[in-house]
């Protein structure tokens, strides 16, 4: 059953994929063509010029994951055991705006968050704001983005696994004289952690790849390191650089997983799945 | 993003209030490009989420109930499908498809997106599949039931929250893609290529008149489903349920079909 | 994960790491190209949005006169991602799908030149080029001779900024470096912009820039940067920014302030210079309908076609004589549109003066090995090192 899938990844992710390994190992330019030398240099560059670029993506990625967490688990939780039948219509709802395009989304971010603009504008004339404050263009606002923009990914999942607990297994809890804290604490919490950890994954790794929130919602010293492979890719036509980068980050996300999901997600995922 | 759809502008830009008028939603298809762009953007959604749905799923089921060698490689290959930076992945199979000589257009977007599509359905199926009582399965098997059958109403029902979260991700994330589609797409231009492309010039009003219309769209469709299941419960009886494992019970189960029918057909 | 699984993984990929990506492609000789090829009817063109009437009016009355059929594809979103776009299937020497695309004078234009990408033009073909485009459009620095382009529009970058915020009246680039204006500068991040602005605060002619010119000027920007006078490198939406105050000045291009009709935002070619970009046409050398993209240059030039056009775009157009065509249809015209018109034929962002044309510099053309140093050197600026 896993076949299709699987052949379908094969043929148009790892095949192609190959050539970019190929790739980050060749030297030359544009002009000239890129010849292969084995080049390993090209990641020992990588990693030593944007090391504080590749912490900030990660940094930026944990806290836009805590933070959807944070917000995506009570929205998830009122859908999946408060929301009654409309259920598919409140996920739909919360969907809806991000079938319009990220463009005309980060557009009115920056309308919603612009200094003079319905937020800050009232907050700075009559309120504590000192006169500079401002929050486009800097860290905050980034992490803002990133936040907004994958937060379907960690509802999705969280609500898939609520919505698998029964809810008389709570009740059984609260029979057996659990407080209602207890019983979210021992059932309900274990019992989403799967849904959780699928919903890290989809966050935590594109939210630190993306390139998009930092170019829009950023200031001058919030670049990430989606913004470095592409400016790389695209302007400077350093191909291999840019693959280089790109893998380096792969395999940075790669670690980060095994160890979250040896620290805390895989036991988690074990027993809830008893 | 709705009030500048309203918005009566004069020059090329689109972000200073000049007045109220409907004339963009008159002339919501004057720009043929755009129109194309949007038209594009909602057919290859729509298929990548069919066959992505589809795969992902399978794949996803048999991850969280077989142990199967090769496993851990599935589990390594959806996850690089996550992780790789999605100008890698465009970039990697633009160079695959002009080695191979093969033509860019909307085929190869939609294969593209199916590509990238297809981890997060496997995920959020899986997170929902994982677990599952397979004493179920079993007992149908007992009482007679084919593999097609089991499928169709015992397995998927338990699963079908997983699956139609998976199928508005997979949507999601292909009707806003930008980088891959533009690597992959030849001279098929999709919505959100077009609004980005507009952005230096101007973007034209018609563009939030068609975000609005997405938006109200949807909005319908999500309370005409919501009417609808408020019929089917009066119909069915009320159940306490939450449709766990017992799929062909208590109305729960039929509940929640017509709930996912109501707004695939809508859509 | 185990290491066998990696090794499965990355099989395949070993098979293919012989392969390297091509360069070069072959030079191509003009009248080899041309030779053997007519007209089939057909064009297949690529532009960006926006460049082109709604109704596409001009493309109809092409059709009408020339009886080439038009497919006309808004598909240029930067030239990055563009030159990234058709990069591989040009050096596979495979068709990208068009005859005739868009590209702006810059790095990418003169890689594709420098890598035999474009079709070197027959200027036979071209009368009413000869006949009509402006003096300063002809023989480029960045294509001697017209070799491979002809200019579609041009603008000028150049400073924009809002008069509800500035008080005095911003005239030179050094006001972009001013303490006072602390956090509400704007920048561009394309390093050729950033690096030119740099270079003009310095007194130096960036097309005549050494390594050494660059090094200062990255210099300057970067204290710039550091003091936290730029509140934003920009790729595109500054206009938006200037006009609601986020930024008070910066950095702008001439057709963006034009068309944004805000009595605030002013624009103006700062004292030092400022530099003049052209989008030009050009034919990829695979394109199959090479003859009819000859065909609708040409017919671009005469300056009755190339009217209409400019009364839509708003950026300059290489054909002087539209000017006075734009004037004859406000006479005419009646209302708002006389108005809008009138407003267009005396435009100075439109039809700049001898004075500011006097000001504006070109792009520099960098080899391929300065082009990596140079953007090396300003990127980093952008990108926070």
């Amino acid at each position: 059953m896993v076949l299709p899938a699987g052949l379908w990844l094969l043929a148009f992710l790892v095949i192609p994929l190959s050539f970019m390994v190929s790739l980050s190992l060749q030297t030359g330019n544009l002009v000239d063509g890129f010849r292969q030398t084995l080049h390993w240099q090209n990641y020992a560059d990588g990693l030593s010029t944007y090391g504080e670029t590749f912490a900030r993506s990660l940094w930026y990625g944990l806290l836009a994951t805590v933070l959807c967490i944070l917000l995506a688990y009570p929205a998830a939780y009122w859908i999946a055991f408060r929301a009654g039948r409309r259920k598919t219509m409140y996920l739909f709802l919360i969907l809806l705006p991000y079938f319009v395009s990220f463009v005309l989304r980060t557009v009115a971010w920056r309308q919603v968050l612009s200094d003079n603009g319905p937020l800050l504008g009232p907050l700075r004339d009559h309120g504590p704001l000192p006169a500079g404050f401002h929050v486009l263009d800097t860290g905050f606002a980034v992490v803002a983005g990133l936040t907004y923009n994958f937060l379907p990914f960690m509802i999705l999942p969280i609500y898939v696994a609520l919505q698998r607990i029964d809810p008389r297994t709570v009740e059984a809890a609260r029979d057996l004289y659990a407080g209602r804290a207890q019983a979210f604490g021992r059932v309900v919490l274990p019992l989403s952690l799967p849904g959780v950890f699928a919903g890290v994954i989809m966050t935590f790794v594109p939210a630190s790849a993306d390139f998009v929130n930092a170019e829009v919602l950023g200031g001058p010293g919030d670049t990430m390191i989606g913004n470095v492979i592409r400016a790389e890719y695209f302007e400077s036509g350093a191909y291999p650089v840019a693959s280089a980068l790109s893998f380096t980050l792969t395999a940075i996300l790669l670690v980060a997983i095994f160890v979250y999901a040896r620290t805390l997600g895989t036991r988690g995922v074990l027993e809830a799945a008893r | 993003m709705i009030l500048f759809g309203f918005n009566d502008v004069q020059g090329k830009q689109n972000f200073r209030w000049e007045g109220f008028t409907l004339e963009w939603y008159a002339r919501l298809f004057d720009r043929s490009d755009l129109t194309r762009a949007l038209v594009n953007s909602l057919a290859i959604a729509f298929a990548s989420t069919a066959v992505t749905t589809v795969l992902g799923t399978f794949a996803g089921l048999a991850l969280a109930r077989y142990r199967f060698r090769g496993r851990r490689a599935a589990d390594l290959l959806l996850f690089m499908a996550i992780a790789c930076p999605e100008l890698v992945m465009g970039a990697s199979l633009l160079s695959m498809f002009v080695t191979f000589g093969v033509p860019r257009g909307a085929p190869t977007i939609l294969v593209a997106h199916v590509m990238f599509s297809i981890a997060f359905v496997t995920v959020t199926v899986r997170a929902r599949a994982v677990g599952l009582d397979p004493a179920v399965g079993e007992a149908a098997r007992d009482l007679g039931a084919g593999p097609w059958m089991r499928f169709r109403l015992v397995t998927l029902p338990m699963i079908r929250p997983g699956v139609v979260a998976g199928a508005l991700l997979a949507f999601v994330l292909s009707v806003d893609d930008f980088v891959v589609t533009s690597f992959t797409g030849g001279a098929t231009v999709t919505f959100p290529l077009w609004v980005y492309g507009s952005t230096r010039t101007g973007t034209p009003p018609q563009v939030n008149v068609m975000g609005t219309l997405i938006f109200a769209v949807g909005v319908l469709i999500a309370v005409g489903s919501a009417r609808r299941t408020f019929r089917g419960r009066d119909a069915a009886g009320t159940g306490t349920g939450s449709g766990r494992a017992e799929p062909q019970a208590d109305g729960t189960g039929k509940g929640t079909h017509e709930e996912t029918d109501g707004h695939r057909r809508g859509r | 994960m185990r290491r066998r699984d990696v090794l499965r993984l990355s099989g395949a990929g070993l098979l293919l790491a012989a392969c390297g990506v091509e360069g070069r492609g072959k030079s191509v000789d003009e009248g080899e190209f041309w030779t053997g090829k007519s007209r089939n009817g057909r064009l297949r063109w690529a532009n960006w949005p926006g460049y082109m009437q709604d109704d596409r009016a001009t493309i109809k009355a092409f059709e009408a006169d020339s009886g080439i059929g038009v497919t006309y594809r808004e598909v240029i979103q930067e030239m990055g991602p563009w030159f990234g776009k058709i990069q591989a299937p040009l050096a596979a020497g495979q068709s990208i799908g068009f005859d005739l695309m868009v590209m702006t004078n810059g790095i990418h234009l003169e890689r594709c030149r420098r890598l035999g990408y474009l079709a070197p033009l027959d200027h036979g073909r071209l009368k009413n080029f000869a006949a009509h485009a402006g003096p300063g459009y002809k023989d480029p620095s960045y294509d001697p001779g017209n070799e491979f382009t002809v200019p579609y529009q041009a603008g000028i970058t150049g400073i924009a900024y809002n008069t509800k915020y500035v008080d005095e009246e911003i005239t030179s680039i050094s006001q972009l470096f001013d303490p006072r204006y602390k956090g509400r500068v704007g920048m561009m991040s394309d390093s050729q912009e950033l690096g030119n602005f740099g270079m003009f605060l310095l007194g130096i002619d960036p097309e005549k820039s050494t390594r050494a010119d660059w090094e200062r000027a990255a210099g300057k920007l970067r204290e710039q940067r550091d003091s936290g006078i730029v509140r934003k490198y920009y790729e595109q939406n500054y206009v938006d920014a200037v006009s609601k105050g986020d930024v008070w000045l910066t950095m702008a291009w001439s057709g963006d302030v034009y068309s944004l009709t805000s009595p605030d935002v002013r624009f103006v070619v700062p004292e030092e210079g400022g530099t003049i970009w052209t989008d030009n046409l050009c034919v990829p050398v695979t394109a199959e309908n090479p003859v009819d993209a000859l065909a609708l240059m040409d017919w671009l030039y005469v300056p009755e076609h190339n009217a209409p056009l400019t009364e839509f775009v708003n950026y300059i157009t290489p054909v002087p004589a539209v000017r006075d065509i734009i004037a004859r249809h406000a006479a005419q015209a009646t209302g708002e549109e006389k108005e809008d018109l009138a407003r267009l034929s005396e435009s100075p962002l439109v039809f700049p003066s001898e004075g500011d044309m006097a000001r504006l510099r070109h792009y520099r053309r960098f080899s391929q090995e300065e082009a990596t140093e140079y953007q090396k050197i300003f990127q980093a600026i952008v990108r926070g090192a």
